[in-house]
């Protein structure tokens, strides 16, 4: 026993070691210890955790994607939950077929100007705590079909996005680790005070405007609280 | 010697050349241009049908029929025996937007000096009205021949827009009409169900016709270049006292 050293002795300082929880950078999980001393009592059988982690565990596991597709990028959607991919190894296998019961919308595809109000309106129909990956190039930035004159550029426009995965489509793979890095997310949000999760702040907005079908674009076509572009770089330098 | 025309194949006379445009009628497939448009003539004595040649390499010919007798037509070709054009593979809009001819003719003027007659060159201009276009692609599944292909004019672009609908002769334009009148606006007179495809009901305009500007959401352009930079420019921050 002489190699163990007491978690709560005087002699040892938890300041010396890193501390790494799970809440990410608001602090330790549970209390005032580290990582390794936590691991030392789980070693004696005393498991040592907080409501926030528990709840940021059992949440991160069981993210229930909206099923729905727009484009190609559906294709590896679909591939991810095959055997061979397997999602149901990240918990994310139930696809729902209803936004009342889903936790995650991936965008996956290209999103057209006739097609954006319905994605908006699936948003606003999912309850909260919800996320949203956007999927592959298009869904980002319009990708490939930017300049098009019904291609909406981005769903960053219209809904906020969570992760952003780029390619044309994303592999099967890349779809996994977006929704690995979702899980990091998720397990590093806090459940109380200033820095509590999105869905837990009383002053952020669960739904957003759904943009009519005007006579030439889409009304308003794209959500000014919502989407602020940074201004260009060129812009940048020809201020300078 | 003048030797008679022969009539044994292993002795081909070839004193005479043979008759050029009879022996190429003949060689035509039945599903040429060429060998359609006399028939649908003599058929139809009211209808103004011409010839559009294709220049290029494929030299895939086409008929341009009036509106007033395109439906007959069509359904005479589907309907020929020796045709049977039952099948319309593909249906889609051109727009030939107004554009500017200048026709230079070579004059001789002669000089009142007495010299040699000079050469003067007279431009006149001349305005081409614009129209938009549909094009039909025709095969024949019976006859394993084509394709055919067929186009239609309207008077204009603006209000003049009306074209007969094939949809009730070849069922697979019903969609491709409804893709044309979308995008180019021109009207189907006839069509069962004319509505727009791609588009919302709402929309106004027309995108494929050349004369259409896109909605303007170039607000972030991280690496703008040509027509994208200038669209992009309308929304930079205004730049003071820089000579650009």
């Amino acid at each position: 026993m002489s190699n163990l050293t007491p978690p709560f002795s005087p002699g040892a300082s938890p300041q010396d070691e890193p501390r790494r929880s799970p809440a990410g950078e608001g602090g330790p999980a549970a209390g005032n210890i580290s990582d390794s001393e936590r691991e030392d009592l789980r070693q004696h059988g005393i498991l040592l955790t907080s409501l926030e982690e528990l709840y940021g565990w059992g949440r991160s596991n069981s993210i229930w994607p909206l099923q729905f597709g727009l484009a190609c990028c559906a294709i590896e959607m679909i591939a991810a939950a095959t055997a061979r991919f397997d999602i149901a190894r990240f918990g994310a296998e139930i696809f729902r077929p209803s936004p009342r019961q889903a936790d995650l919308m991936i965008v996956s595809g290209t999103v057209t100007k006739k097609m954006a109000p319905l994605v908006v309106r699936l948003w606003n129909q999912m309850p909260e705590p919800k996320y949203c990956i956007a999927m592959g190039a298009c869904a980002i930035s319009g990708g490939p079909f930017k300049q098009g004159y019904n291609v909406l550029k981005g769903i960053d426009r219209l809904i906020p996005v969570d992760i952003y995965i780029p390619g044309c489509p994303p592999r099967p793979e890349a779809l996994l680790h977006g929704l690995t890095e979702l899980q990091a997310k998720i397990r590093a949000e806090h459940v109380s005070g200033p820095q509590a999760a999105r869905h837990l702040q009383a002053d952020s907005a669960s739904e957003f405007p759904i943009p009519d079908y005007g006579a030439h674009d889409l009304e308003p076509p794209h959500n000014p609280d919502l989407f602020k572009p940074p201004a260009s770089p060129r812009a940048e330098g020809l201020k300078n | 010697m003048i030797v008679p025309a022969s009539p044994d194949p292993a002795k081909p006379d070839l004193s005479t050349p043979p008759v050029a445009e009879n022996s190429l009628a003949s060689a035509l497939p039945p599903f040429s241009p060429s060998a359609i448009l006399p028939r649908l003539l003599a058929r139809f004595p009211a209808a103004t049908i011409e010839l559009v040649p294709n220049p290029g390499p494929a030299a895939e010919h086409s008929l341009l029929l009036d509106a007033a007798h395109a439906r007959e037509i069509a359904t005479f070709l589907r309907d020929d025996d020796m045709l049977r054009l039952d099948y319309c593979s593909n249906a889609t809009g051109i727009d030939w937007p107004e554009k500017e001819i200048v026709d230079t003719v070579k004059k001789s003027v002669p000089d009142p000096a007495g010299g040699p007659d000079k050469v003067v060159e007279e431009k006149t201009k001349r305005i081409q009205p614009g129209y938009l276009e549909t094009v039909y692609h025709l095969y024949s599944m019976a006859r394993k021949h084509g394709p055919v292909i067929l186009r239609l004019r309207t008077e204009n672009r603006n209000d003049r827009i009306f074209l007969p609908s094939l949809t009730p002769v070849w069922k697979s334009c019903d969609f491709q009409e409804r893709e044309i009148f979308d995008l180019y606006g021109i009207v189907f007179l006839g069509h069962p169900d004319l509505r727009r495809l791609l588009m919302w009901d709402g929309f106004k305009d027309h995108p494929m016709r050349r004369d259409y500007v896109a909605p303007d959401d170039f607000e972030w352009e991280p690496t703008p270049h040509g027509s994208v930079l200038d669209r992009a420019k309308g929304h930079y921050p205004k730049t003071e006292g820089l000579n650009s």
